[in-house]
């Protein structure tokens, strides 16, 4: 009985190591005969679609008129359990106007080495302003380039603000 | 293919173990890297990957990339190794794996003498009339390269690995021993170049037509009834210490085994041995079960392509095996190695050189003699051709 036993194991073996094998080449000839897709994405040169509602890196929105939606209210400093946002916010005027409310951020800055990406700034803001997109190249080379500031974050406007452009070019110089 | 004995006043057929020296040395160290190409590409295809493809035409510069990496790599060794054993250990490796390919019958040469005769010398660097007993013997002492460096590194890591190398090769030598003498019983010789011929003839005596004769069927991995050949297979996998049999440098579980102190060009030499005797142990397996420098069949398109060709064919279908075994198995448990070589191998493989020896001794002394060596002199025949040759003088 044990001898049959044995036999019997060892077939078994023998049988389970073909089905192994048999699946190994059949890949092999898919991949040779291009029958099977492969499943590489040759990342530089192309990049895989990312899901909708993928959270990456923020972005400080605008209205369709190209003012702010920031309005400086540090609710997303609040909500952040990492502690990684600073807002300075300051009184907008009729000359200097950046977004609708009374106030606006001045300054804006997440620390992105220390923000975990889990989307509650994005959850506290009450006007939408603070979004996470889909970009997710974040790497780079200092310390010191990962402070991503308020001109870093703000989105590019469509339209300039005409109350904004004032300010801006004195900004520049 | 014929030669004239004599090009250009320089006598051909001594110089043939130089050229299949040079061949042998450097087909190998050629081959190396697209040997890893050859591995790393096709495991990656198994998995659906696409692998290498970055460095040069499909990442073939990928491995020179590799060694270009190796050579440049800081040497390191360990403060409290044993520094002359340590040094030793990647040489012994290399050394063996290299003198081991030494007696694998590449082909056979054909000079036309100046006397009109034929002569046919092999392309062979050494055909010794022992050689499988010398790969045995030669392959055997590579153990010794992963001993002594799992020794000397002091690390117990190493130590573990090289302990692990040195009880797998017992096991196996003995599994893979009873699978060569199989077929060492039905070609009676251990010279390779001899044992190629004796697989040369018709596939088992039989009245076959021309086509047959020294053709895929007539190889003795049919002759010898699949069993030897699946084990020496097996064997030859263990030896090598590959996956699924690379315990001595399982890197889940001992980081690399006996290599793990080796650095730069001295860990390049462990894998350089490795790959070596991958291709050499393959090659012995082509030259036994496989008919070595053959075609598959002996019909015109097939026996137009050179005898090497043939065999490198062969080869590269083993270190195909290799890979294809790398991508489908995982690791085999200690006790799990040690109960397939002993427990399953081993006695198989006596059981069916019992039945082998039991079918040689049915056949018939006439058609196995096509490599009978020449019959012993004996005394009486001595004492007749003596006074013959005292006449003569």
């Amino acid at each position: 009985m044990g001898f049959l036993r044995t036999l019997q194991n060892t077939a078994d073996g023998a049988k389970a190591l073909t089905t192994g094998a048999r699946i190994t080449m059949r890949h092999y000839m898919g991949q040779l005969l291009k029958t099977e897709p492969l499943q590489t994405v040759q990342y530089p040169e192309e990049r895989r679609e990312q899901f909708p509602r993928t959270r990456w890196r923020h972005v400080l929105t605008r209205y369709e008129n190209g003012l702010e939606k920031c309005i400086g209210c540090s609710l997303c400093a609040g909500a952040c359990p990492a502690r990684c946002i600073y807002v300075e916010a300051a009184e907008n005027t009729d000359e200097d106007r950046y977004s609708p409310g009374e106030r606006y951020a001045v300054k804006y800055e997440i620390n992105m080495l220390r923000c975990i990406f889990c989307g509650f700034c994005q959850d506290a803001c009450p006007t939408g302003a603070i979004v996470l997109r889909k970009d997710f190249e974040l790497a780079d080379f200092t310390r010191k380039d990962f402070l991503y500031t308020k001109e870093m974050l703000l989105e590019g406007a469509s339209v300039i603000p005409l109350t904004a452009v004032g300010t801006h070019k004195e900004a520049v110089k | 293919m014929i030669f004239p004995e004599f090009v250009g006043g320089v006598h051909l057929p001594p110089l043939v173990p130089y050229i299949a020296l040079a061949g042998t040395i450097g087909f190998i160290l050629m081959i190396l890297p697209g040997l890893i190409w050859i591995e790393r590409v096709v495991i990656a295809l198994m998995q659906d990957r696409s692998g290498p493809n970055r460095v040069g035409p499909r990442g073939l510069l990928q491995s020179t990339a590799d060694v270009v990496k190796l050579f440049f790599k800081e040497d390191m060794s360990p403060k409290s190794a044993d520094i002359k054993i340590y040094y030793l250990a990647p040489f012994l490796t290399v050394l063996c794996a290299f003198s081991a390919g030494g007696v694998l019958p590449l082909q056979t040469l054909t000079f036309h003498l100046a006397n009109g005769d034929f002569q046919t010398v092999p392309l062979t660097v050494g055909d010794v009339n022992i050689g499988v007993l010398y790969i045995l013997a030669v392959s055997s002492l590579q153990v010794y390269g992963v001993v002594l460096a799992g020794w000397a590194s002091n690390n117990k890591y190493s130590l573990l690995g090289g302990l692990r190398g040195s009880a797998q090769l017992i096991s196996y030598e003995l599994s893979m021993g009873l699978a060569i003498l199989c077929v060492v019983l039905f070609s009676g010789t251990c010279q390779l170049n001899k044992i190629v011929d004796a697989q040369s003839g018709a596939p088992f005596g039989l009245p076959l037509p021309e086509i047959f004769n020294g053709s895929i069927f007539s190889w003795f991995w049919l002759g010898t009834g699949i069993i030897p050949v699946v084990i020496y297979t097996i064997a030859m996998i263990a030896e090598t210490n590959r996956a699924p049999f690379d315990l001595p440098e399982a890197e889940s579980e001992l980081i690399a085994g006996f290599h793990t102190e080796y650095s730069s060009m001295k860990f390049a030499m462990f894998f350089t041995g490795e790959y070596v005797s991958m291709l050499v142990v393959s090659g012995l397996n082509a030259a036994l079960f496989w008919g070595g420098p053959l075609p598959p069949l002996n019909i015109i398109p097939f026996t137009l392509i050179p005898g090497f060709v043939w065999f490198i064919t062969k080869v590269m279908g083993g270190i195909f095996f290799y890979t294809w075994l790398r991508a489908t198995y995982p690791r085999l448990r200690y006790d799990a190695l040690m109960h397939l070589g002993w427990k399953r191998m081993l006695p198989l493989g006596l059981v069916w050189l019992f039945l082998l020896a039991v079918v040689s001794l049915g056949r018939s002394p006439a058609k196995s003699a096509d490599n009978v060596p020449e019959k012993p002199v004996t005394a009486t025949q001595q004492v007749q051709t003596l006074p013959n040759a005292v006449a003569h003088r």
